[in-house]
């Protein structure tokens, strides 16, 4: 069982990335539980959701202590950082997250995704980075299984965005930090 | 059928079309709007109606209305909106009508605030409306269990004669997990004979109505209804046991919170301690003869739920004072981790220890 926490700011595509992982755990015939916050936050404040990927039934959805938590603003590293578990992996934005992680007992990966994303004319897809790093060192998915149930479930009237969300997972693959 | 990544809230929505549902009628509230929101995309396409009324209590009536005539319908709300929507439900109650309420909680009372809750079990158990008078109540653990039981409950109001309510709370509205929508089987019902849908001419017409003024009556009529809850009681009550066999401690939860109990019941077993869960599937009728039997098995009970504590009284009820009943909630909106009661589970364990 992974349980993952991913958290931002609303709009930056946090909720989608929660749901691209479940979708694809789902097709990979795993069990998942995707639960996002709901509220204020939505509308320009901190969003987040957590996703529980597992061979089992799943209990409780909600995810306290993460294996792995996404990091995409200052404000929720601050507040979920101290809480990954023992062993978890820490993936934090770090163009928008100056701050670095004092713990021991955790992996740190920091990616610039947000300033990667600008710079290859992928702005607002810093989110699909943060995925594609994240099939990097993950054995979760292979990375075309992830691409192809990711690719799926963008509707035909927005075709446009197969190429650029390939472009960015791969941008985020392939980033040696 | 592959299975697809659907929120609670929608899965409702799916739900319903496929038990052949076609009128919705409700007024946006947060956290159950992506049913009014799904239903207003898919009703056009199924020749349905997805009207969004100028309220609550304009809605809870036009699904009288619509009930009266025999057609199946929905209606969802959250906690506020249920207390608006209360003396319809007794009206529909009192008229006899079929159809399917949905609760997705809210913290309380008054406006409260949109967190998961559940804290209107009072409410759907007790006084949905004024009078003698019950409703079925389901409480769905799963996205899963929502398909099915949402396709169910226009069974079970059909079968009864009853409205039947989802008792659903934010996180299981909000939630996604895989659903298909293949699990119910439909249930063989009786024809609507008693539907105002039109006579052609061809018999007399039929009388849909909840008021009647000789006491005589009106008690013969409500000792008729409460023959039918007894049926119901017999026949529809369902639960989920979880470990129960052996268990020291059972834990009672449903909905979300049985989720979470679930999971500490785990983490207490890998701790050496023998918890159990009962999740109640139905809250009306509620499986008091079952419980009645575990208190003869096992040594406590803890309840868990996001109210101040609702369902203990009936689970209390049903224990008879056997062996203890402990609680723990949280409310508000506030969700207790699995760490939360699992330790809660230690702590009465490690109490029953000391008193052997």
């Amino acid at each position: 069982m992974v349980s993952i926490l991913l958290s931002g700011f609303g709009g930056q595509g946090i909720l989608f990335a929660g749901k691209q992982l479940a979708n694809a755990g789902m097709l990979a015939g795993k069990e998942v539980t995707w639960l996002p916050s709901y509220g204020p936050e939505m509308r320009g404040g901190t969003a987040n959701c957590s996703v529980i990927i597992s061979d089992d039934p799943i209990g409780s959805p909600l995810v306290n202590t993460p294996d792995l938590l996404v990091a995409m603003n200052l404000p929720s590293f601050e507040k979920f950082e101290p809480r990954i578990a023992k062993g978890g992996t820490l993936l934090c934005d770090s163009s928008l997250v100056s701050a670095k992680s004092t713990r021991t007992d955790i992996d740190c990966r920091y990616i610039p995704a947000t300033a990667l994303a600008d710079e290859h004319g992928l702005r607002g897809m810093a989110n699909v980075i943060m995925l594609g790093y994240f099939l990097s060192f993950n054995n979760l998915f292979d990375f075309d299984f992830f691409l192809d149930a990711m690719c799926a479930k963008i509707p035909a009237s927005k075709a446009a965005l197969i190429e650029a969300n390939k472009k960015a997972l791969k941008l985020g693959y392939e980033y040696k930090g | 059928m592959a299975k697809s990544l659907m929120k609670g809230n929608e899965v409702i929505a799916e739900a319903a079309i496929r038990a052949g549902c076609r009128l919705y009628f409700g007024y946006p509230i947060t956290p159950q709007t992506e049913i009014s929101e799904t239903l207003a995309k898919r009703m056009p396409k199924v020749d349905g109606l997805c009207l969004q009324a100028e309220s609550e209590i304009a809605a809870v009536n036009m699904v009288l209305g619509a009930a009266s005539t025999g057609a199946r319908v929905l209606t969802s709300s959250s906690s506020p909106g249920l207390s608006l929507k209360s003396e319809g439900i007794s009206y529909l109650v009192g008229s006899d009508l079929p159809c399917v309420i949905v609760n997705v909680q809210r913290g309380g009372p008054g406006l409260g605030g949109i967190q998961p809750s559940q804290a209107d079990y009072y409410q759907a158990t007790r006084a949905m409306g004024h009078g003698d008078m019950h409703l079925i109540v389901l409480a769905p653990a799963s996205v899963q269990e929502i398909g099915d039981m949402t396709q169910e409950a226009f069974d079970l109001a059909d079968q009864y004669r009853t409205p039947v309510m989802i008792l659903s709370d934010g996180a299981m509205g909000q939630m996604m997990e895989p659903v298909d929508f293949e699990g119910h089987t439909p249930r063989e019902l009786p024809e609507k004979d008693w539907a105002a849908c039109g006579t052609e001419g061809k018999r007399r017409h039929n009388i849909v109505n909840s008021l009647y003024i000789e006491p005589d009556v009106l008690e013969k009529i409500v000792k008729e209804r409460f023959e039918r809850y007894d049926a119901i009681a017999e026949n529809e009550v369902r639960y989920e046991d979880y470990l129960t066999d052996d268990a020291d401690i059972v834990l009672v939860a449903y909905g979300i919170t049985a989720r979470i109990a679930k999971s500490a019941v785990n983490a207490c077993r890998k701790a050496g301690i023998k918890a159990g869960l009962m999740r109640p599937i139905t809250l009306w009728p509620f499986p008091e003869k079952h419980l009645a039997e575990l208190a003869e098995k096992t040594r406590a009970f803890l309840t868990v739920e996001l109210s101040m504590g609702q369902m203990v009284d009936d689970v209390r009820l049903a224990v008879e004072h056997r062996v203890p009943v402990h609680f723990y909630g949280r409310t508000g909106g506030m969700m207790p981790s699995v760490d939360e009661v699992a330790a809660e589970i230690t702590k009465i364990y490690e109490s029953m220890k000391k008193e052997a």
